[in-house]
C-alpha cells in the first residue's frame, strides 16, 4: 500500500523527469525560503504533510488489505459486527491528540509572524490595477514597479525570456540582516503581496493597512506575484525584491534620492521647453506600452463594453483640454486612474501627444509639459 | 410491506399526461428528480466546457486562445455553474427521487412548490450564461465575487449575475423546505429518526444548512447590487464600509455551502459501501452525530478562507483550531466506512468502485484541507494551485464521484434495466486515471508558487500545466462514456430485479424496478 | 396538510430571519471591530478628554501616513512623519491638504491603524476624519487631529501606524446637510 502511494506521488515526477526539456525545472515542494520564518513555515508544512502520509498509509493500508482479503470472490462470509464504542472513542481521541500536537508549533510560528515591532526599515506597499507602488517611509523614495516582460512575449511573437512574467522595471530593494516592515494597502480592488521566499502573503485592502515583516539574511533576487484576483491583468503584476547588504542598500537609497530630486528639477526646466513631435511620439509610445496598453490595447481599440477605444475617440479628436484632463485627473468610478501623480510631466505630455496622433487619430498637434502642468495646477485651457 | 407494493404494481394506470405537459406541470417527485438530474448533467457539461477553455489557454505559457478578461469570465462562470448548477441540483434530484421512497412516503410534502423550485432554475442559468454575450462580457470576478472587484470595478453584467444568484437561492431554499417537511411529517409509521437511511439523515441536515445560509448569500449579493447601482457603501471604504466585511459575510455562507455539497455525498457512500460489502454500516449513530457536528462546526470556521486579510492573532488562532477540529468528525466517517468493509464480503460493481475511489480521494482532499488549516503554512498555500487541487479533490473526486456512484447505484431502480457493467467499468477507470492526472500535479504546481486564477504563467510551470491540461481533456472525454451508459441503460438492457443488488437493504429495494410512477400510496409497514 | 403549513411557515421564517441576519452582520461586525480592533478602524466618534494620567515611563512612536486615493487630486500629507508620545498625553497633529485643481472638491478621510488591535487604544478627541472636508479650487488648509494613546495599551505595542486614505466624495456630497452644519 505504501508502495502504491509512493508510486502515485512519484508518478508525475518520473514523467516530468523524462520530459524535462530545456525549460527551467520546477521545484516539487514548497520553498524553504530565505528567512527564519519561512524555514519554520516549511517545517510546519513538512510535519503536517508527513502526519497526513502516515495516517493515509494506515487507513488506506487497512482499506486495501480489506479489499484484497474480504472479497466475495474468495468465498468469505460477511461478519455481522456493526458497532464498538471502545474503538469509536479511540479513533476520535487519537486525531484530537495529533491535532493538538500540530497546533502548538503552528501557534508559535504564527505569533512570531505577527510581531511587527522594532522594525529598521518600513516600506508602504500599494497595489493598484495592475502594478505595485513602493514608498520608503524613512526616505524621499517612492516609485511604481511594473511588469517588464514585453507584450510581444506574452503574445508569443517573441521568444520568452528566462524570467517571463516575473520581471519588473523597478524592483523593491531592501537591506539584508535588518527587520523590514511592509505596510500594505490598495488604491482600488484587493490585491495580495506574495513573496514565497519570505513566506509573506498579505492582502492589500483599499482604505485599510495591513502589516507584515521579514528579515532576509542573504543578498539575492526574490520573485513573487499578486495572489488575489484583481481583475483582467491579475496574472501580470509580479513582485521582484532585491536584498542588498546594508552598505549597498544605503548607496542605493542615496542614488534613488538623487535621481528623484534630479527628475523633479528637470520637470521645472521642461516647462519652458518645447519638445519635438518625434521625441514626444517615441517617449509616448514607450509610456503607452507600459501604462496604457493593458486596458486600451496595442491597437488603441480598447475592449468594447469595458475599456473605451482611443482610436477615433470623440474626446481625443474634438476636446484637447478634456483629453489632457482625463489623463491627468482620471475618471472617478472607472478604471481610468489619475496619471498626473504617477507619471512625470514629460511622460504625460508624451503619452497624450502619442494618443492624439497614433491609431489614425492624426490630430497633428503636440502637448507640451507646460500644458499638462497648467491642468495640474487647475489653470487648464 | 412487499405485499402492499406488489398490489400497487397491479394498478398499472399511472395517470400521467403525455408529452411536454407532463414535464412542465408535473408534481411527481420522480419526474422532478429526473429533471433535476438531467439538468445537472447538462450543466456539468457546460461548466466542463468552460474548464476545457481554461485548460486550453493554460496548456502553454503565453496568451493563445482567449483574452485575460474572457479567461476570468470562464473561471467565474465555471465555478458558479459547477457549484449551483451541477452539484447542488444533482443532489436535489437524488433527494427528490429517493427520499420519499426511502422513508415510505407517497411523494414530497409540497409537490407544487417542488415543480416551481425546479422550473425557475433553467432561467437562472440562462440569464447567467447569456450575460457572457453582453458587450462588456459576463461576470469576471471569480465565483467568490469579492468586493470591490464585483462592485465599483465590475462590468454591467453584475445586475444579471445578482438576479441569477437570487433565483438559484430561492430554488434551493424551496427545495430545502420541501425536504425538511417531507422528512419531518411524512415518514411511514415505524420509520423512527434513528431508523432513517443515512442518505436521508445527511440530506435532512444539509437542508437545514441551506435554509440557514442561502438567505445570507441573498443578502450579500443584494449588498453588492446596491453598492454598485444604488450608492450604498457596505464594502466601500470611502463611504465608511469595509471590503473585508464582504468576505466575512460571503464565507459565513460559503463555508457551510462547502458542506452542503459534501454531506449528501457522505449519505450516498454510507448507502453503497454496506450494500457491496454485504455487511451493516459500522457506527450508524456516530455517523449521524458526526454529520451533525460537521454541520455545526461549519458555522464557526468561515474565516479560514481569510487568513491573509490581516486578522488579529486571537481571531486567526480561533479559526485555525476550529478548522482543525473538523478533521475529527470527518475522520470518524472515513474510519466507519473502512470498518464497514472490514470482514465483509465485497464485490466491486461500478457504484462500489466510485465509492471506494471517493473514500481514498476525498481523504486526500481532506488531508490537504488539514494542511491548509495550519495558518502559517496557509500563507504559502493560499490562493495557489494547491488550493485549486484541494477543493477539486473534495468536489470532483468527492461530490461528483459520489453523484456518479449514486447514479450507477440507482439507475436500475430508475430505468428498470441494468446498466452496461463493462462500459461502466471503462468509465470508472478512465475517470479515475484522468482525474488524478488532472488534479494531482496541481498540488506540486501550487507548492512551487503558481497563483490561481491567472491566464498565463512563468516558464517553470509550463511542463506541469501541459500535463494537467491533457489530464483535463481526458477527464472531460471520459464523461462522455457516462452519457453513453445512461442513455443505453434508459433504452433497455438486462431487466433489473426489485432488489437489484444482492446486499441492498431498504425500502427502495422492496418496490419493483423500475419504480412505479406512484409508490407507497398506502404507507409500508416498517419492521 | 395542516402540519405541513405550520412547519413550512416556521422554516420560511428561519430563512427570512437569516436574510435579515445577513444585514445584521454589518452593525455586528462594526461592534465586533470596535471591541476587538479586528479591522484597525478607529472610532468615528470623538473620545472623551478624560484621562487618568500620563505614563511617562513608556514611549510610543506614532507614525503618520497620508494617502490620497488614486482618483483624489488633492495634495495630502502629514506635517511630520512620526512623533514619540507618552501614553495619556494629548497631542495635536496637523495634516496639510491642498486642492490644486480648478474644481470644488469634497474629501473624506478614512483612518486605519496598524496593528489593528492598537486602534482600540488610540483615542481621537477631534479629527478631520469625523466629517467631510471641503476645499475650493486652489485652496489649502490644515486639518488637525487631536489624540492621546490610552495608558492601557498592551506592552507588546511600541509603534502605532495611523494611516488616512483620502477619498473624493464630491459626487455623493449633499450641500443641504452641510449648510445646516454651518448654521449650527
Amino acid at each position: 500500500m505504501t508502495n502504491a502511494r509512493c508510486l502515485v506521488w512519484s508518478l508525475p515526477t518520473l514523467l516530468f523527469a523524462a520530459s524535462a526539456t530545456a525549460s527551467t525545472s520546477m521545484p516539487l515542494n514548497m520553498t524553504k525560503g530565505v528567512t527564519e520564518i519561512s524555514q519554520q513555515v516549511y517545517q510546519l508544512h513538512m510535519t503536517i504533510f508527513w502526519i497526513c502520509c502516515v495516517i493515509g498509509a494506515v487507513v488506506f493500508g487497512i482499506m486495501f488489505w480489506s479489499i484484497i482479503r474480504h472479497r466475495k470472490a474468495r468465498g468469505v462470509q460477511p461478519a455481522s459486527f456493526h458497532e464498538s464504542t471502545k474503538i469509536e472513542i479511540l479513533w476520535t481521541a487519537i486525531p484530537i491528540v495529533i491535532l493538538i500536537g500540530m497546533a502548538i508549533p503552528a501557534t508559535k510560528t504564527l505569533i512570531a509572524m505577527e510581531d511587527t515591532t522594532a522594525a529598521d526599515v518600513t516600506v508602504l506597499v500599494t497595489g493598484s490595477q495592475w502594478k505595485w507602488h513602493y514608498k520608503y517611509l524613512e526616505h524621499d523614495v517612492e516609485y511604481f514597479s511594473l511588469l517588464a516582460t514585453p507584450r510581444e512575449q506574452i503574445a508569443n511573437k517573441l521568444a520568452k525570456g528566462e524570467n517571463y512574467l516575473l520581471e519588473v522595471d523597478r524592483p523593491l530593494v531592501i537591506p539584508t540582516g535588518k527587520k523590514v516592515r511592509f505596510l500594505m494597502t490598495s488604491d482600488d480592488v484587493i490585491h495580495s503581496w506574495w513573496v514565497p521566499a519570505f513566506a509573506i502573503k498579505k492582502d492589500a485592502n483599499p482604505g485599510f493597512i495591513n502589516e507584515a515583516w521579514t528579515r532576509v539574511d542573504h543578498p539575492g533576487i526574490y520573485r513573487g506575484q499578486c495572489a488575489e484576483l484583481c481583475g483582467k491583468d491579475h496574472g501580470f503584476m509580479p513582485i521582484v525584491v532585491i536584498a542588498k547588504d546594508p552598505a549597498d542598500y544605503q548607496a542605493w537609497i542615496v542614488q534613488e534620492e538623487t535621481r528623484i530630486a534630479a527628475a523633479k528639477a528637470a520637470e521645472r526646466e521642461l516647462l519652458a521647453m518645447n519638445m519635438s513631435m518625434q521625441e514626444l511620439m517615441s517617449t509616448g509610445e514607450r509610456v503607452y506600452q507600459g501604462w496604457c496598453v493593458a486596458c486600451h490595447q496595442a491597437t488603441g481599440g480598447g475592449l468594447p463594453g469595458i475599456f473605451p477605444a482611443i482610436k477615433g475617440s470623440q474626446l481625443v479628436l474634438t476636446d484637447r483640454a478634456a483629453h489632457i484632463d482625463i489623463i491627468v485627473n482620471g475618471k472617478p468610478g472607472t478604471a481610468m486612474q489619475a496619471f498626473g501623480r504617477q507619471l512625470s510631466l514629460k511622460e504625460l505630455a508624451a503619452v497624450i501627444t502619442y494618443t492624439r496622433n497614433a491609431f489614425d487619430n492624426n490630430t497633428g498637434d503636440t502637448v507640451q509639459a507646460a500644458d499638462v502642468f497648467a491642468v495640474q495646477q487647475g489653470k487648464g485651457e | 410491506m412487499s405485499a402492499i407494493t406488489s398490489e400497487h404494481d397491479d394498478h398499472a394506470h399511472d395517470h400521467k399526461p403525455s408529452g411536454i405537459k407532463r414535464w412542465l406541470f408535473t408534481t411527481n417527485h420522480k419526474d422532478i428528480g429526473s429533471m433535476y438530474l438531467i439538468f445537472a448533467l447538462l450543466m456539468f457539461f457546460i461548466g466542463g466546457a468552460m474548464a476545457m477553455v481554461i485548460r486550453l489557454e493554460l496548456f502553454q505559457p503565453g496568451m493563445q486562445f482567449v483574452e485575460p478578461q474572457f479567461f476570468n469570465q470562464m473561471t467565474t462562470v465555471h465555478g458558479l455553474i459547477m457549484v449551483f448548477g451541477a452539484v447542488m441540483p444533482a443532489f436535489t434530484g437524488l433527494a427528490n427521487w429517493m427520499i420519499p421512497i426511502m422513508i415510505g412516503a407517497p411523494d414530497m410534502a409540497l409537490p407544487r412548490m417542488n415543480n416551481w423550485s425546479f422550473w425557475i432554475l433553467p432561467f437562472a442559468f440562462l440569464i447567467l450564461i447569456l450575460s457572457l454575450f453582453m458587450p462588456g462580457g459576463g461576470p469576471d470576478f471569480g465565483w467568490t465575487f469579492y468586493a470591490p472587484l464585483s462592485t465599483t470595478y465590475s462590468n454591467d453584467s453584475t445586475a444579471l449575475f445578482v438576479f441569477a444568484v437570487h433565483i438559484m437561492g430561492i430554488s434551493s431554499i424551496m427545495g430545502a423546505i420541501n425536504v425538511i417537511v417531507t422528512i419531518w411529517n411524512m415518514r411511514a409509521p415505524g420509520m423512527t429518526w434513528m431508523k432513517m437511511p443515512l442518505f436521508v439523515w445527511t440530506w435532512f441536515i444539509t437542508a437545514f444548512l441551506l435554509i440557514m445560509v442561502m438567505p445570507v448569500l441573498a443578502t450579500v449579493v443584494t449588498m453588492v447590487l446596491t453598492d454598485k447601482y444604488f450608492g450604498t457603501s457596505f464594502f466601500d471604504a470611502a463611504g465608511g464600509g469595509d471590503p473585508v466585511l464582504f468576505q466575512h459575510i460571503f464565507w459565513f455562507f460559503g463555508h457551510p455551502e462547502v458542506y452542503i455539497m459534501i454531506l449528501p455525498a457522505f449519505g450516498i457512500v454510507s448507502a453503497i459501501i454496506p450494500t457491496f460489502a454485504r455487511k451493516r454500516l459500522f457506527g450508524y449513530a456516530s455517523m449521524v452525530y458526526a454529520t451533525a457536528s460537521i454541520a455545526i462546526l461549519s458555522f464557526l470556521v468561515w474565516a479560514h478562507h481569510m487568513f491573509t486579510t490581516g486578522m488579529p492573532v486571537f481571531a486567526t488562532l480561533f479559526f485555525m483550531y476550529a478548522t482543525m477540529l473538523i478533521a475529527v468528525p470527518t475522520g470518524v466517517k472515513v474510519f466507519n466506512w473502512v470498518a464497514t468493509m472490514w470482514r465483509g464480503a465485497m464485490t466491486f460493481e461500478v457504484p462500489m468502485m466510485f465509492a471506494l475511489a471517493f473514500i481514498v480521494l476525498f481523504t486526500i482532499g481532506g488531508f490537504s484541507g488539514l494542511m491548509l488549516a495550519i495558518t502559517p503554512a496557509d500563507f504559502q498555500y493560499h490562493d495557489t494551485y494547491f488550493v485549486v487541487a484541494h477543493f477539486h479533490y473534495v468536489l470532483v473526486t468527492g461530490a461528483v464521484f459520489s453523484i456518479i456512484a449514486a447514479a450507477y447505484y440507482w439507475l436500475p431502480k430508475w430505468t428498470g434495466y441494468m446498466y452496461d457493467e463493462r462500459l461502466g467499468q471503462l468509465h470508472f477507470w478512465c475517470s479515475l486515471i484522468s482525474v488524478n492526472l488532472l488534479f494531482f500535479p496541481m498540488h506540486f504546481v501550487g507548492l512551487a508558487g503558481m497563483p490561481r486564477r491567472i491566464p498565463d504563467y512563468a516558464l517553470q510551470f509550463a511542463d506541469f500545466n501541459a500535463f494537467i491540461s491533457v489530464g483535463g481533456f481526458l477527464f472531460g472525454l471520459s464523461q462522455l462514456i457516462f452519457v453513453w451508459v445512461v442513455v443505453k441503460c434508459a433504452r433497455g438492457g438486462e431487466k433489473a430485479t426489485a432488489q437489484v443488488w444482492e446486499g441492498a437493504e431498504g425500502l427502495e429495494w422492496e418496490i419493483p424496478s423500475p419504480a412505479p410512477y406512484h409508490t407507497f400510496d398506502t404507507p409500508p409497514v416498517i419492521k | 396538510m395542516q402540519a405541513h403549513r405550520a412547519l413550512v411557515s416556521k422554516l420560511l421564517l428561519v430563512a427570512l430571519l437569516m436574510f435579515g441576519f445577513g444585514y445584521a452582520l454589518v452593525p455586528l461586525y462594526e461592534v465586533f471591530c470596535e471591541v476587538t480592533g479586528l479591522n484597525g478602524k478607529t472610532s468615528n466618534t470623538p473620545a472623551a478628554m478624560l484621562v487618568d494620567g500620563v505614563d511617562t515611563s513608556r514611549e510610543i512612536t506614532i507614525e503618520f501616513l497620508a494617502r490620497p486615493n488614486k482618483d483624489m487630486p488633492w495634495i495630502f500629507k502629514p506635517e511630520i512623519r512620526r512623533m514619540t508620545v507618552h501614553p495619556g498625553e494629548v497631542h495635536v497633529m496637523n495634516y496639510l491638504a491642498e486642492n490644486p485643481t480648478s474644481q470644488f472638491i469634497v474629501g473624506q478621510a478614512v483612518p486605519s491603524v496598524s496593528p489593528g488591535q492598537a486602534a482600540l487604544y488610540l483615542h481621537k478627541i477631534e479629527c478631520f476624519c469625523f466629517t467631510q472636508q471641503q476645499l475650493a479650487a486652489g485652496k489649502n488648509m490644515l486639518m488637525p487631529v487631536q489624540f492621546y494613546v490610552d495608558p492601557a495599551l498592551p506592552a507588546q505595542f511600541n509603534t502605532i501606524t495611523l494611516n488616512y486614505t483620502l477619498y473624493d466624495v464630491t459626487a455623493s456630497w449633499q450641500p443641504e446637510t452641510q449648510i445646516e452644519k454651518i448654521g449650527e
